[in-house]
């Protein structure tokens, strides 16, 4: 498999503030990539930086062979962005944001007035053809800023975080369409800080912390690798002490903390926890899943 | 530094401000034509019973050209103002369009080159009005829409550097009240700038509406002097220098 995409040592830093702090990736041909992280680990700014928005401190980057930097206009235009912003066009209605933005693409007016017709249809949004974009529902404006990014029939599509804020509806009205659009070969980069959204989706995650890569592979490699497959959750009264913390170091339980729940990521019984003072009934035995990653390796939650 | 520089992309802003514009176009001319209608009724003919003549002609017929010049200085301004800056701040449209292979250089001239569009309309709009109360004495007044795209192009660029500077919408307050307004009223509009004292005169003269009102007048009724000319240059230099001015600043602005 090709890389599409190929970045080495990215390093982003706004006056003093480091928000890329040297990451390493690629995203191969026909892949659906995630980053996976919670806000401020810099995915926004990693997605910037391969669509131009944002200049590079330091490092490579490469798209579809393309330096960033030097082919910016090349390379914007085999790519289809869909910003965790909505900034689709006020001043114009559903069809014409999708028009005017063909143009930005120079396609001829034939051929854009076709596309925003599949477009339109793709995410149903026809009826909303004349409708102006205030009149939209969350889910609706999301799914048009998705069509936009698809205008131009990009070879590689990029979505800051494509579900925020949608209800569960919506979001999988969502994940439907870019399940099919994966099926055409399109290659995708997603950020989000949803767990179930980078398993469903992506074909390998890249978890993001603070600037930094902690760890990398496909959805249920990392579950498997980073956890024992369960996850007992505790739900306690209060924050732990340090005695039932130093107790679980001693008889080596891996365990994370998040205020009052304590999250155990080795099996045991539950005598053995019922003897540090922890009650059977406030213990809750569930599959591990990519959250559970982020837990362990930060010591935080997602989102 | 290296000169910044836009591409012939810049037209597809300018396409879609356009777009735009047609669809307000019914709530966006009346205003055009309305406003210097009542000051011309009001100043021509109500103050202008009392004032007499100005330089050998009526007041109304001294006051035309400056109006066609004024009010196409105000909406090539209120274009890279107000206008720029909804749609770069609270709209984000920018953000949208330098996604696509059109850079923040080509949205930037593209928006100038609308707030010039936008200069020539008022312009055409306002010459038929003078033109109705009987104010264009010369053939020469066909030539003054071009001045209308000059004026909107230097009005756009010098509006434009201010927008990228400004740390608010409300800071513009300092812009109207500083610079545009003052403007409007020693620009030699409404009375001969040598009815001042001679520093105040010389001042005035460097106030970029000064030419314009000028060129207008001159071809309007057909009266022309060398230092037409001059003027002319010092219009030129100006535009280019805050045309160039303002995509530094924007791209400083936005590009971080």
């Amino acid at each position: 498999m090709s890389n599409m995409i190929e970045g080495r040592g990215l390093i982003k830093r706004f006056d003093g503030l480091t928000a890329v702090a040297g990451i390493d990736f690629h995203v191969g041909n026909g892949e659906l990539l995630g980053f996976l992280g919670p806000n401020g680990a810099g995915k926004t700014t990693t997605l910037k930086m391969i669509y131009c928005a944002v200049p590079l401190t330091e490092g490579d980057l490469q798209v579809d062979g393309m330096q960033v930097g030097g082919e910016c206009r090349r390379i914007k235009a085999i790519l289809g962005v869909a910003p965790q912003e909505e900034n689709l066009d006020p001043d114009l209605t559903v069809e014409e944001n999708l028009r005017v933005y063909a143009r930005y693409f120079d396609l001829p007016k034939q051929v854009a007035r076709q596309r925003v017709l599949d477009l339109l249809r793709f995410f149903q949004l026809e009826e909303k053809a004349k409708s102006h974009i205030e009149s939209l529902s969350g889910g609706m404006k999301r799914k048009l800023i998705i069509a936009r990014a698809l205008v131009n029939q990009p070879r590689i599509l990029i979505l800051d975080e494509p579900t925020v804020g949608l209800d569960p509806q919506s979001r999988h009205s969502v994940w439907q369409r870019l399940t099919r659009l994966r099926s055409q070969g399109i290659t995708m980069i997603i950020s989000t800080h949803n767990m179930e959204e980078a398993a469903y989706l992506c074909d390998r995650v890249i978890v993001m912390h603070l600037g930094r890569i902690l760890a990398e592979g496909k959805p249920a490699d990392l579950v498997n690798q980073h956890t024992e497959g369960t996850v007992t959750e505790v739900r306690l009264d209060a924050q732990p002490g340090a005695p039932l913390l130093k107790e679980l170091a001693r008889r080596q339980i891996a365990a994370v903390h998040v205020e009052d729940v304590l999250y155990l990521f080795t099996q045991v019984e539950p005598d053995v926890l019922q003897g540090m003072g922890i009650p059977s009934a406030s213990l809750v035995q569930r599959p591990a899943n990519l959250e559970d990653v982020f837990l362990r390796l930060t010591g935080t939650e997602l989102a | 530094m290296a000169l910044p520089t836009f591409s012939r992309r810049s037209f597809r802003v300018w396409q879609r401000n356009r777009d735009v514009f047609l669809h307000l176009w019914r709530a966006e001319t009346v205003p055009v034509f309305a406003e210097p209608i009542f000051i011309l009724v009001a100043m021509g003919w109500g103050l202008g019973g009392y004032v007499g003549s100005v330089e050998g002609q009526s007041y109304l017929f001294f006051i035309g050209p400056g109006i066609v010049a004024s009010y196409a200085m105000f909406s090539a301004i209120f274009e890279c103002t107000y206008g720029t800056y909804v749609r770069m701040h609270h709209q984000r449209t920018f953000d949208a369009i330098i996604a696509t292979p059109l850079n923040i250089e080509d949205v930037i001239a593209g928006e100038i080159f609308w707030a010039a569009t936008r200069s020539l309309i008022t312009t055409c709009a306002i010459l038929i009005v003078i033109a109705a109360f009987g104010l264009i004495t010369s053939p020469w007044a066909i030539l003054t829409p071009l001045l209308g795209v000059l004026g909107g192009l230097m009005f756009g660029a010098i509006s434009m550097a201010v927008t990228s500077i400004v740390p608010s919408i409300y800071s513009y307050n300092y812009f109207f009240t500083l610079f545009t307004t003052p403007m409007f009223f020693f620009s030699g509009v409404f009375f001969p700038l040598s009815s001042l004292p001679e520093v105040v005169q010389k001042a005035a003269w460097f106030l970029p509406l000064t030419p314009m009102v000028n060129m207008t007048r001159a071809l309007v009724q057909g009266r022309f002097h060398p230092g037409l000319l001059l003027e002319l240059l010092y219009v030129l230099a100006v535009t280019l220098v805050f045309f160039l001015l303002s995509l530094y600043g924007m791209r400083k602005r936005l590009i971080k």
